[in-house]
């Protein structure tokens, strides 16, 4: 167990009213959430919104934070930690302080320490002649652009919260293997019947929900359907018109540029897209990439060009 | 619930939901989804209660809509306006990541 400065979390002194935490955790919290941030900051925003979710837990609760003050104010973050071994004599705790459901916001400090009252809380289901259907799960997953384009099937990992036979919450690993559909979107959920949790008695099984977040490659984007991709050509293929090959995540495509292409004009593979019914499209994003003149002969050539070519880009129209 | 069946028989895209199972898989009350549709939250295709037909994406933006209630206190309303502003922010980001990253050219980071 590793020591967690909960006051560092929250940027408060150890001495902080009650109002003053409260202050400190509502306005990180408006800074860090998880549906505020998104993009590519979102991972580390989600990390620190769960420290100093952790942290509010426990600084919130005048039980808790008097626990945690106990344990002293000499470890430094990160430090190997054994709680002294009575650490909790003398504490009495108001077993309703928390709804059940809150135990997996609990940070592994806590929920080690916390652990006997856990498994306290789970005793009254033992015995009881109660036939439910199991909870529905749901977890998220990431699948490439080219599986939603070809279907295909794969095992991912996922972790479960879960209480051992002591009490301790531990994150069960499980493997799944789940057969991708072809033509499956972003923000798309696959169902695996049965999945979820068991249900009590003769309760049917609740199913697991995944929801499928599409990456992709480096020069792709997404967009429902629609796929995005950069396609690079030289000058002279802009300026002169060609056919060429692209890769596609369909596969390769004969493509035919037409003349005088400026860079972002958009080139439409109708129903290249994502497959389905309908399927999307494929838009190739023109960009101009300027070819390195490496030699003599290709310094001359765009020398001529340039006396040849009396254009001027930064002339007004109609200058 | 409508769903396309995939090879494997116990995996298939959820295609579309009615306003029951959306309640059931999300844990939520119907009169409360109700009030998600009112707000332009959630856009169920078909006319009338009964007839809705909601996207499987509505799982998540109901989890996001709770998660706004609960950390922040934000009401429906405000929890539309957040959803909005960040949907609108991370389309954002992204077209300034592209706009900044240098021209991909395909497989070259293969």
């Amino acid at each position: 167990m590793e020591y967690k400065d909960f006051y560092k979390a929250l940027g408060v002194k150890r001495d902080a009213t009650a109002d003053e935490i409260k202050r400190a955790y509502r306005k990180l919290v408006r800074t860090y959430h998880p549906d505020v941030n998104t993009g590519p900051d979102a991972a580390a925003a989600e990390q620190k919104f769960k420290e100093v979710g952790e942290a509010y837990e426990v600084l919130s609760d005048p039980e808790k934070r008097a626990a945690y003050d106990q344990l002293g104010a000499n470890w430094a973050e990160g430090q190997a930690f054994r709680p002294p071994p009575d650490w909790d004599a003398g504490f009495e705790f108001s077993g309703a302080g928390n709804p059940a459901d809150d135990r997996d916001q609990f940070g592994d400090l806590f929920r080690d320490l916390f652990s006997q009252r856990a498994s306290g809380d789970r005793g009254g289901q033992a015995g009881a002649r109660v036939h439910a259907p199991g909870q529905d799960h749901h977890a998220k997953i990431l699948v490439d652009l080219e599986e939603a384009y070809q279907g295909g099937s794969r095992a991912f990992s996922l972790r479960k919260p879960e209480l051992d036979a002591q009490g301790h919450i531990t994150l069960r690993e499980r493997a799944i293997r789940v057969t991708i559909p072809k033509g499956v979107r972003d923000g798309q959920h696959i169902r695996l019947a049965g999945q979820g949790a068991p249900g009590l008695g003769q309760g049917k099984a609740g199913d697991l929900y995944l929801e499928v977040a599409l990456t992709a490659p480096a020069g792709f984007r997404v967009d429902g359907r629609d796929v995005y991709m950069d396609l690079p050509l030289t000058p002279w293929e802009a300026a002169l018109g060609a056919r060429i090959s692209v890769d596609t995540p369909s596969g390769k495509v004969d493509l035919r540029v037409p003349d005088h292409v400026q860079p972002g004009k958009k080139l439409r593979l109708k129903g290249r897209g994502i497959p389905g019914r309908p399927a999307g499209d494929l838009y190739c994003m023109v960009k101009i990439v300027i070819a390195p003149v490496e030699t003599e002969k290709a310094r001359k050539l765009y020398e001529e060009l340039a006396r040849e070519t009396r254009y001027d880009p930064r002339q007004k129209p109609g200058g | 619930m409508a769903a396309r069946r995939s090879p494997d028989p116990e995996c298939e895209i959820v295609t579309s939901l009615t306003l029951i199972d959306l309640c059931r898989i999300s844990g939520t009350t119907r009169d409360w989804v109700v009030e998600l549709v009112d707000e332009g939250i959630l856009d169920p295709v078909g006319g009338g209660q009964t007839a809705w037909r909601f996207e499987s994406s509505s799982i998540t933006v109901i989890a996001r809509v709770r998660r706004l209630q609960s950390d922040l206190r934000v009401n429906i309303p405000g929890a539309a306006l957040v959803l909005s502003l960040a949907d609108e922010n991370a389309r954002l980001k992204r077209h300034l990541a592209e706009a900044e990253g240098a021209p991909a050219v395909p497989g070259s980071d293969a």
